[in-house]
């Protein structure tokens, strides 16, 4: 018998993807528009009255923060959506009889979700060429943060998706936490910019992990360092991992 | 070989408490069509919902050709074909998209032949390109009847399946049924209508209150509850059966202006022709007659005094 259902994966996979590509311009100006948008706020406005954080320009300093603070919402929104319509509509039946275990469910969902991210990341590091001069000095760490925060960010997503009772939970968590989080995480400006206490506080804010271990896969610095930055995201990813494993073997909100 | 589906000791409270069933066994034969016979909240949807996984048993065993549904998921899953009682497809998805979509999920190779045959044998294959959001109720159940059947199972569920469905789409189902049912394919129907069953099934169970009151031959559960009744209204109400009349079992309904005659319907000699007869010479009038075969909520009385 089959040992895993790549087709039925695949099936998933491509159903997801092609829900994306039916609005795929929207998916693509909303990126560029916002991009443009903190450009021209952020990197003209304040950055003309700052010119550099940390030995980078500002304008080049938050495009690390600005690909995270997206593919933070993004990955979330697209990963809750595409679990939780399916529970709403009742749609959710046919995967749920299919012979399909839990894993290649998620692999199938968060893969979509993830790659969305990803792709939308680097709309905006593109558009972000545009506007500014940007470095990347390690190539390699940028992509693998892109990557890990894409697919940990989409799980937890999910895992908001299956938790959500109603429209209102599915963006609660987003809009009450996330943004928040992500605001003062860092995205734009320095942590060692903060007075204390805020400057400690902040070291709980697990947005400023990726932030800075992502800033630094481009400049060279960051607010924490890679070894703490890394260490959170792997922790949190094996934390969303566990969630799932546990909600699907007690079928929790998925099966009666 | 072993059997296509076994049930035993299957036991199912849900979460709000509601046990909605108290262990059920059940086999079901290669091959036949077996009617699920009882009434709405009988535990009917969740029996077949435990077999397809998409409800979790509480305790018990369910083996599906030989393979446990919890141990041996995908086995037992690759064989089962389910339409569910409500319909539930991503609406804008078009037909084609959607069948082929459930085809791969239960990983079989894609088989645009097969899937042709497919929707043209539901009427559907005209609106192939069409999204589901465009099609009417009835032809959004053939689609859910071909997203079923897109990955061949041996094993087809159908959860009340003439539920809100016009006479064409009826008709054709039971044709694809039994078409189905000359292939090999094993089918499990549900319902309440004790004449689908009585039409369709080679078997019938009847379950009630989360529990299967007996397993029959569909010919001979009929003939051991064949029961009809003939219902006659009366020119003018009477207040009680006339002596002359008490070679019948008569009841008086409706304030006595309703005379009902319960009979045998598989009886030798029915009694009618003889008490129509005896009703004239006593000068009783009737304006109209009427029979209807015992209903089900009759056969689960007569199920449980015999109990
Ligand atoms: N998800 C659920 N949570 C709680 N109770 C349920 C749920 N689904 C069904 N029930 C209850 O279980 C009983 C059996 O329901 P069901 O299996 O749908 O019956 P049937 O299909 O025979 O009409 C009913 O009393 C119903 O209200
Ligand atoms: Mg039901």
């Amino acid at each position: 018998m089959l040992r895993i259902n790549r087709s039925g994966i695949w099936a998933i996979y491509r159903t997801e993807m092609q829900r994306t590509l039916r609005t795929v311009w929207q998916s693509i100006a909303t990126p560029v528009i916002t991009t443009a948008l903190y450009f021209i706020v952020f990197g003209g406005a304040i950055g003309s009255r700052m010119q550099q954080v940390g030995g980078v320009d500002y304008g080049a300093f938050i495009v690390p923060g600005l690909m995270m603070l997206t593919i933070l919402t993004q990955s979330i929104s697209n990963a809750s959506i595409g679990i939780y319509f399916p529970k709403f509509t009742g749609t959710i039946f046919e995967i749920l009889s299919a012979p399909l275990s839990a894993f290649e469910a998620v692999l199938a969902y968060v893969g979509a979700a993830a790659t969305k991210s990803v792709a939308i990341g680097l709309i905006i590091l593109l558009t972000a060429t545009f506007f500014v001069k940007v470095e990347i000095l390690h190539p390699f760490w940028m992509v693998a943060f892109l990557l890990i925060t894409s697919i940990a960010f989409s799980l937890f997503g999910f895992i908001i998706g299956i938790w959500a009772k109603n429209f209102e939970q599915l963006a609660m968590v987003p809009s009450l936490v996330v943004t928040p989080l992500t605001f003062l995480g860092g995205a734009f400006y320095s942590i060692d910019m903060l007075p204390e206490p805020w400057r400690t506080v902040s070291l709980f804010n697990p947005v400023v992990y990726l932030v800075s271990g992502f800033r630094w896969s481009f400049y060279g610095v960051g607010d924490v360092s890679v070894a703490a930055s890394l260490g959170f995201m792997t922790g949190f990813m094996a934390l969303c991992l566990a969630l799932l494993w546990w909600m699907f073997r007690t079928g929790y909100r998925l099966k009666p | 070989m072993p059997s296509i589906l076994s049930i035993s000791g299957v036991e199912k409270h849900y979460n709000s408490g509601l046990s909605a069933l108290g262990g059920v066994d059940l086999e079901v034969e290669r091959g036949e069509i077996f009617a699920l016979l009882g009434p709405n909240g009988a535990g009917k949807t969740t029996l077949i919902s435990i077999v397809c996984g998409t409800v979790t048993m509480t305790s018990g065993t369910v083996l599906v050709d030989g393979h446990d549904i919890v141990k041996d998921f995908r086995a037992a899953r690759a064989t089962i074909g389910l339409v569910p009682q409500e319909i539930a497809i991503d609406i804008f998805a078009t037909v084609w998209n959607t069948v082929r979509f459930s085809r791969g999920l239960f990983g079989r190779a894609p088989d645009p032949a097969y899937i042709e045959q497919l929707l043209r044998d539901l009427s559907l294959w005209e609106k192939r390109d069409s999204k589901i959001i465009e099609l009417s109720g009835g032809m959004k159940r053939r689609v859910m009847i071909a997203k079923a059947l897109s990955h061949e199972p041996d094993l087809l569920f159908l959860d009340e399946p003439t539920a809100g469905v016009d006479v064409n789409l009826r008709r054709d189902m039971w044709a694809l049924v039994r078409k189905l049912r000359d292939k090999g394919v094993t089918i499990v129907l549900t319902t309440h209508y004790i004449e689908e069953a009585e039409e369709m099934a080679d078997r019938v169970g009847v379950i009630d209150k989360g529990r299967i009151l007996l397993v029959e031959d569909t010919a001979a559960l009929m003939e051991k509850l064949g029961k009809r009744r003939l219902k006659l209204v009366l020119q003018h109400a009477m207040a009680t059966i006339p002596a002359e009349l008490a070679d019948w079992p008569l009841e008086l309904q409706a304030g006595g202006s309703q005379l009902l005659y319960t009979f045998d319907a598989n009886a030798e000699g029915t009694g009618i022709p003889a008490l129509l007869r005896r009703l004239g010479e006593l000068g009783i009038d009737f304006k109209d007659l009427d029979t209807e075969r015992s209903s089900l909520e009759d056969i689960f009385i007569s199920l449980v005094e015999r109990s």
